[in-house]
């Protein structure tokens, strides 16, 4: 019984996440090959006066431009399913390495910055919602509201103006000092240029868990089993621990798994402002110099990340939901 | 006699919660509609170059101080944000129609519902901020490429929100009843669902412009939405970005800041206006 549930729940997502990839392929590269974006003047960049006509025409025979769309399409869908993502223009390596090397950068950042709101979300709303309508209630509140409404680069260029303009404590950007060979870069260095980015995306990660925490809380405080336990002498911390926090936490760790696009997003931005060389500041870098391939990759790739993090979310809620698993059966 | 002190008491709390509601957002209406008229009075003539009036920090002169060109942060933010508001407005009202028709159209039948609810997934697994850059890329940026790449991508929240409202009321008895007597789907949708969607509608547009206006600053800082030589709040604060290690912090502080306002005055206004509407989410926030 389980084991068919079980697999025809992987059949279900994989068939779904199949559906989404191709789907965002045909429309990313129906919108690309539309772009008034030359790619051969964007692959050539500035010595655009040194190659005769005759070679952007080989350029552009050697790339399939003259082809048909359905064509370059099928050409660049056989390849990604091979494997190939093609090349990238500004990085001149292969989409896949710089892809690679970046997420690896990115995720550090990402995941220190999701574990950080997280953590210090889901305690902001348990205070929040234990203290509900006192000031401690309401200056959290406010906060989060506060925090919602804040351009998370704004916010980035706050603390790079504090922090590393004013007081001199964090490097101006990048994630090791210039000069340095890779290899040579100590871990002290790498957090010290990993921390304002990080902190970024912490803050604006904390009020979407801190808000959902507090309502969650709110909802089971309200409950018969908890009027129950008070009626036997249960109060505050003991309460909560016993009866409160189990109904609370499991949401709130589906909630911020379901938030890996959002977290992207930030990335995005705390990257481009920091400029730490993260997956983020590739995209924007592709966008900005037409690097085709790249940009394909980079849609490609951040579709399949909010894909793995909407997928944990959901099988979350299915483990620690019965009434889930039993309407999705019937 | 606790239970009637309880009712008492809630019921004072309603009085005041109505009273304080309707305080709250004549204020912020009053804030929003300032920002919006006073940047009607400023005339071409107040952007110019002025290179006598280089950095000067916020004074009674020039509340946010001028830039390195000796132009007027005030007159540029409040610019800004108008712009902001128009974008944000065209591309809340299109995301909002696209919205509706989707969701009314999950009434036809089940292969719709489920296409509708395809597409809200699929519109949700690319990263917003992404989508933006590859619209964005493909449009050239500009007025037109912000506006059609925040339509594109605001959507699918508020249509999954509507489809629920629609499925819930589709349930209802008086839907059968009417569907019994022999009315049409399109009856029925215009009849029975539309004006039970229209509040839902209006407090989720107005929920979605902290959103749009949000990505809008973000699009424009990366570089790819409104043209460098208009004054939105984006293009503002990347330049900012360039001088901010010569410690001329104002560049970025109130620009930054006043965006915030205008979105946190959505957020208040939509808040409120749930509460109106329905006063039982009052309670929890």
């Amino acid at each position: 019984m389980y084991a068919k549930k079980g697999t025809w729940f992987i059949v279900k997502n994989t068939l779904k996440l199949a559906s989404l990839l191709v789907a965002v392929s045909i429309i990313s590269f129906t919108l690309v090959s539309h772009s008034p974006v030359d790619p051969i003047q964007s692959y050539i960049g500035a010595d655009m006066t040194s190659v005769s006509p005759e070679q952007r025409d080989n350029i552009a025979a050697y790339w399939g431009l003259n082809d048909t769309y359905t064509t370059r399409f099928s050409h660049w869908a056989n390849a990604v399913l091979h494997g190939n993502l093609g090349t990238s223009l500004t990085f001149r390596t292969s989409v896949a390495d710089v892809i690679a090397e970046r997420f690896f950068a990115s995720l550090a950042l990402m995941g220190i910055a999701w574990a950080i709101s997280g953590i210090l979300g889901y305690l902001l709303g348990i205070i929040a919602g234990m203290r509900k309508e006192t000031w401690l209630d309401v200056a959290i509140k406010g906060f989060c509201f506060t925090i919602a409404s804040t351009p998370a680069f704004w916010l980035g260029l706050l603390l790079l103006m504090c922090f590393s303009v004013w007081f001199g404590w964090f490097p101006v950007g990048l994630a090791s000092p210039a000069g340095i060979l890779n290899e040579d870069v100590t871990i002290y260095e790498r957090i010290r240029h990993l921390f304002l980015p990080a902190l970024t995306l912490s803050i604006v990660g904390i009020s979407n868990v801190a808000l959902h925490t507090r309502q969650k809380l709110i909802d089971v405080l309200d409950s018969e089993f908890i009027r129950f336990a008070k009626a036997k002498g249960e109060h505050s911390f003991s309460l909560l621990w016993r009866h409160g926090i189990r109904s609370i936490s499991l949401p709130a760790i589906s909630l911020h798994f379901a938030s890996f696009g959002e977290l992207f997003g930030g990335a995005v931005l705390a990257e481009q402002v920091f400029s730490y060389p993260g997956l983020g500041q590739a995209v924007v870098q592709a966008g900005l110099g037409g690097d085709v391939p790249l940009l394909l990759g980079i849609v490609l790739f951040s579709t399949l990340f909010v894909f793995a993090g909407n997928l944990t979310a959901d099988l979350l809620y299915q483990v620690i939901d019965p009434r889930v698993r039993r309407r999705r059966t019937t | 006699m606790s239970v009637s002190n309880n009712i008492i008491r809630k019921r004072k709390n309603m009085w005041s919660l109505r009273v304080k509601s309707t305080v709250i957002v004549s204020v912020s209406l009053s804030i929003l509609v300032g920002m919006l008229i006073s940047s009607f009075f400023i005339t071409p003539d107040k952007l110019v170059v002025d290179l006598q009036l280089r950095n000067i920090a916020p004074s009674l002169e020039h509340l946010f101080g001028t830039d390195w060109m000796g132009r007027d942060m005030l007159a540029r933010t409040l610019k800004g944000l108008s712009l902001s508001f128009g974008v944000g407005l065209l591309s809340v009202i299109i995301s909002s129609f696209i919205a509706l028709l989707l969701s009314l159209l999950t009434l036809t039948n089940k292969a719709v519902d489920v296409c509708v609810t395809w597409l809200i997934d699929l519109f949700l697994s690319v990263p917003h901020i992404v989508l933006l850059i590859l619209i964005a890329f493909t449009l050239g940026g500009g007025f037109k490429g912000v506006v059609i790449g925040l339509a594109v991508t605001h959507w699918p929240s508020l249509t999954r929100l509507l489809r629920a409202e629609v499925l819930q009321i589709n349930s209802a008895e008086y839907v059968a009843i009417s569907q019994k007597l022999g009315k049409t789907k399109a009856w029925v949708a215009a009849h029975h669902v539309l004006p039970h969607l229209l509040p839902q509608l209006l407090i989720g547009s107005i929920l979605l412009f902290p959103h749009a206006i949000l990505h809008e600053a973000a699009i424009t800082f990366l570089g790819f939405g409104l043209s460098p030589e208009t004054p939105a709040i984006g293009i503002i604060l990347s330049e900012a970005m360039r001088y901010l290690s010569t410690g001329m912090w104002w560049l970025a502080l109130f620009p930054g800041l006043a965006l915030l306002v205008m979105v946190g005055i959505f957020d208040i206004l939509g808040r409120q206006l749930q509460k109106w509407i329905d006063p039982f989410s009052g309670d929890h926030l």
